[in-house]
């Protein structure tokens, strides 16, 4: 069975990683990288992704995109505070689904997503030297439904069967749970790039219990550089006049300026932000780390909230709670630090690295999954209440917020009027009273009723949240008997034919994906021969006479330098002819030594 | 009722086709089977129909049978086991989340034995009727006054913060009383199997008091939640 791995989508920066003999691992690139930037860009020659896409966003900024994260599962309405400040147009589906154009490509957050994911999938591939099909990816803990969808989507289009959606708190819980042997009562609070969660837990024997979870989808580290670049925006109007709004690629050298001004504050008390105004003027200015944490610290403040809720809905106080564990490259502000100090007084743990923990966790929820780790086991919850609409747009809430996942609620319908044959069921998520000011999850309609007299039909819903914290319906008649097939419509996501298309046009699309995949599969291919044949001079050694063996290591000298080029071709044609050059040594180890059964066998075909 | 995990009717492995009664897995091939749907939460954690709990036990009970139906056990399996884990696996989890906590745990009793679907509706304790409709006059001054004039609405103010106190006091009393009832309960519960006709009325009217206090406390939770909605929005 191929290897899962775990995967974590960030909104600034994706990880992936791996269980080795009961060790996550993170996968590095050739250079030994291991964060691989969320940014995606696109030339006349395809899709770029990561670091050579982050480069591009100062290059090329109307057609690279970033935090696309924060787009997912949502609709244009929803995203007016981002859609200011995206180098690119967001427009909007019929659908309601939202479309990022890209010079002349028009992309859906999912597709994007999946150009992300198939960058990390080729990376495990290229580390692992085999194939990977699936993966379990971590999404934040406050995601709803249809962000969950979304990602789940993401995965489907790029290839790979997400085996099961993690929450980022709790997979950082399961390493910190693994590594580090932590118990009790833990807090995890996650400050990522886009997105705030807080879990509460309980770890017990080897039992990952989420208590409560809270958050914020809408708060990270991209909030707090919104903040310094609106400042530097500013004071840069003031003194010179220019409006640099305007100019995507002025807003792209600040944003990336103020990023590293936030990153070198974590440790220095004063960085310096240079910013070229125009021609003849250069922007220069000490910020100190005083005057940063004044600019943000009322978003710091609003994590507090959710740590409170979360608190309560545990039914436990700051006391309770044994340890606190820090997540997400945000967290190494010292002003986050404090606030957290001072709110759960105990100082916070970050042995394990903030940016890769989630990861690791994934790795090990995967191998959970595959049957490898046995005694450890995570229950989740479900981090929004789920409800139907009901008379006068009241919500009735059929799942309470933190139940524990999986989780069920049945419900009865019927009808209104006489002979009325169909009936609307429209599904929300949310904590308000009325559906209008809750998050419209998904509408259905039960239809094929047999006309009745009113009120005498008796239609059972069942509404199911799985594992991975996304809803199923399945809808009974409890009269005849027959099970009514429920088609539901998401309210901001892709349908089952939009998803099929998509992974179909990624294919068309993907010829130089294609390409690249040939590459790796050619490359590790090679390894793998030259690994068998290395192994086999040395047990024939005094089988060959000098010619054969001179010819042997000719062509895996040429197999090893076609290795290091990009021509897959090239390589394959290589392995053939060092695969010929074998058959005689082949030969004469397995008369040596091996069942005559196995004659005429290649090498790179033996075990 | 207990006992009817052997009243089940037999049934077959929907894998191997042998004989199953009610048991979680198959004896021959050892597949999961679907939930035995007459269980009630309490049957499903093999304890008795008691209000006082032992929640470490229940814990224990929990994680237990988490360990042997969670989906993710299920991963490798057929589609047919893998729903069957899921099914499992929810009921199960909203057993524990219903008894772990005392008042859903006697709401779920009350439906129970009533045979009742619906949620215990919300009614006002009689002895408060009037202080009640007194404090929703006060409380629509207050919201009008806060428009108009809000020096004049500090004192009534004042008047809505010593009744919310009043009313958790209230809220505390009620919990106080429903949970000295819980020993009752459990007594009468262990011998109503052989319980005299006088001794069924008995506990037929304990639940019939644990239900008005139930209705009480939901209703005045909600105005407390008003209250407080209310007064925060001050501040």
């Amino acid at each position: 069975m191929s290897k899962i791995v775990g995967i974590d989508l960030g909104t600034t920066n994706s990880l992936v990683a791996y269980m080795d003999r009961g060790e996550p691992k993170i996968i590095v690139d050739r250079n030994g990288r291991a964060l691989i930037p969320s940014v995606i860009s696109v030339d006349s020659q395809g899709w770029i992704v990561g670091d050579r896409a982050k480069e591009r966003l100062l290059t090329h900024p109307e057609s690279t995109v970033y935090s696309v994260k924060r787009l997912m599962g949502k609709g244009l309405a929803d995203v007016q505070v981002e859609r200011k400040y995206f180098p690119v147009p967001l427009t909007e589906k019929q659908s309601g689904i939202i479309q990022v154009e890209l010079n002349r490509h028009r992309l859906t957050p999912p597709e994007l997503s999946a150009l992300i994911l198939k960058e990390v999938k080729q990376r495990a591939e290229e580390f692992l030297g085999e194939t990977i099909k699936q993966a379990v990816v971590t999404v934040p803990a406050y995601f709803n439904d249809s962000q969950r969808q979304a990602t789940k989507d993401a995965g489907q289009i790029a290839g790979l069967e997400v085996l099961r959606i993690v929450n980022e708190p709790t997979a950082a819980c399961l390493a910190y749970g693994l590594q580090k042997k932590k118990r009790g009562v833990i807090a995890v609070f996650d400050l990522g790039g886009g997105t705030f969660d807080i879990s509460i837990m309980k770890v017990k024997d080897g039992i990952f219990e989420v208590l409560s979870t809270n958050g914020n989808t809408h708060l990270g580290g991209d909030d707090l550089d919104q903040r310094l670049i609106d400042l530097v925006v500013q004071e840069i109007q003031g003194e010179y006049g220019e409006d640099l709004r305007k100019n995507a690629r002025s807003v792209q050298i600040i944003r990336s300026e103020v990023e590293k001004a936030k990153r070198q504050l974590s440790s220095d008390d004063v960085a310096e932000i240079i910013v070229p105004v125009n021609e003849n003027s250069v922007y220069r200015r000490q910020l100190k780390r005083s005057e940063m944490e004044e600019s943000i610290k009322d978003l710091i403040e609003m994590t507090m909230e959710p740590c409170r809720q979360a608190l309560e809905d545990a039914r436990l106080t700051a006391k309770d709670v044994d340890e606190v564990i820090l997540v997400g490259g945000s967290t190494r502000m010292p002003l986050v630090r404090t606030r957290v100090r001072e709110f759960f007084d105990k100082e916070p743990h970050s042995e394990l690295n903030p940016d890769e923990v989630v990861a690791l966790g994934a790795a090990i929820q995967a191998d959970i999954l595959a049957g490898g780790i046995q005694n450890m086991l995570l229950l989740d919850v479900t981090p929004l209440s789920l409800g139907i609409e009901t008379m006068g747009g009241v919500m009735s809430v059929l799942i309470p917020r933190n139940s524990t996942i999986p989780t069920s609620a049945k419900e009865l319908f019927t009808t209104f009027v006489d002979g009325q044959k169909s009936v609307d069921v429209h599904v929300y998520q949310g904590e308000r009273e009325l559906v209008k000011d809750n998050r419209s999850l998904a509408r259905f309609q039960l239809s094929g009723l047999d006309p009745l007299p009113a009120g005498m039909p008796r239609i059972e819903v069942n509404f199911t949240i799985d594992a991975n914290g996304i809803l199923q319906v399945s809808a009974k008649d409890l009269r005849g008997g027959k099970e009514h097939s429920v088609e539901v419509k998401p309210s901001y996501g892709l349908g089952d034919a939009d998803v099929e298309r998509m992974i179909e046009e990624s294919f068309k699309f993907a010829k130089s994906d294609m390409e690249a995949r040939l590459l790796i599969e050619a490359r590790n291919e090679a390894e793998t021969i030259l690994r068998h044949t290395e192994r086999a001079m040395v047990q024939g050694e005094r089988l060959i006479n000098p010619d054969e063996k001179a010819r042997v290591q000719e062509n895996m000298s040429l197999l090893r330098e076609a290795k290091e080029g990009t021509d897959h071709r090239l390589i394959r044609e290589r392995i053939d002819q060092l695969d010929k050059a074998t058959i005689k040594l082949a030969e004469l180890l397995m008369d040596s030594s091996l069942r005559s059964g196995l004659k005429d066998k290649k090498f790179s075909e033996l075990p | 009722m207990t006992g009817e995990k052997d009243s089940l009717a037999r049934s077959l492995c929907w894998n191997c086709q042998s004989a199953v009664g009610g048991e979680y897995f198959c004896d021959q091939c050892i597949k999961i089977q679907p939930a035995p749907p007459d269980l009630d939460y309490f049957q499903r954690f093999d304890i008795p129909r008691h209000l006082s709990i032992d929640l470490q036990d229940l814990e224990q009970r929990y994680h237990k049978l988490s360990r042997k139906f969670h989906p993710d056990l299920f991963q490798q399996n057929s589609d047919q086991e893998k729903a069957i884990s899921l099914e499992i696996s929810s009921l199960l989890n909203k057993a524990y989340g219903t008894l772990r906590d005392p008042i859903t745990r006697v709401e779920y009793l009350i439906r129970l034995e009533e045979g009742a679907v619906k949620d215990i509706p919300a009614k006002a304790p009689p002895d408060l009727l009037e202080e009640i409709l007194e404090l929703h006059e006060t409380l629509e001054n207050y919201r009008q006054l806060r428009e108009t004039a809000p020096d004049r609405a500090v004192d009534l103010q004042k008047i809505l913060i010593t009744e919310q106190g009043r009313i958790a006091d209230r809220i505390t009393a009620l919990e106080k009383e429903l949970f000295e009832l819980f020993d009752t309960w459990d007594r009468w519960q262990d011998q109503r199997g052989s319980a005299s006709a006088d001794q069924q009325k008995q506990g037929r009217s304990l639940l019939e008091r644990m239900k008005d206090l139930i209705s009480a406390r939901t209703y005045l939770k909600t105005l407390l939640q008003e209250l407080n909605n209310e007064l925060s929005d001050k501040t």
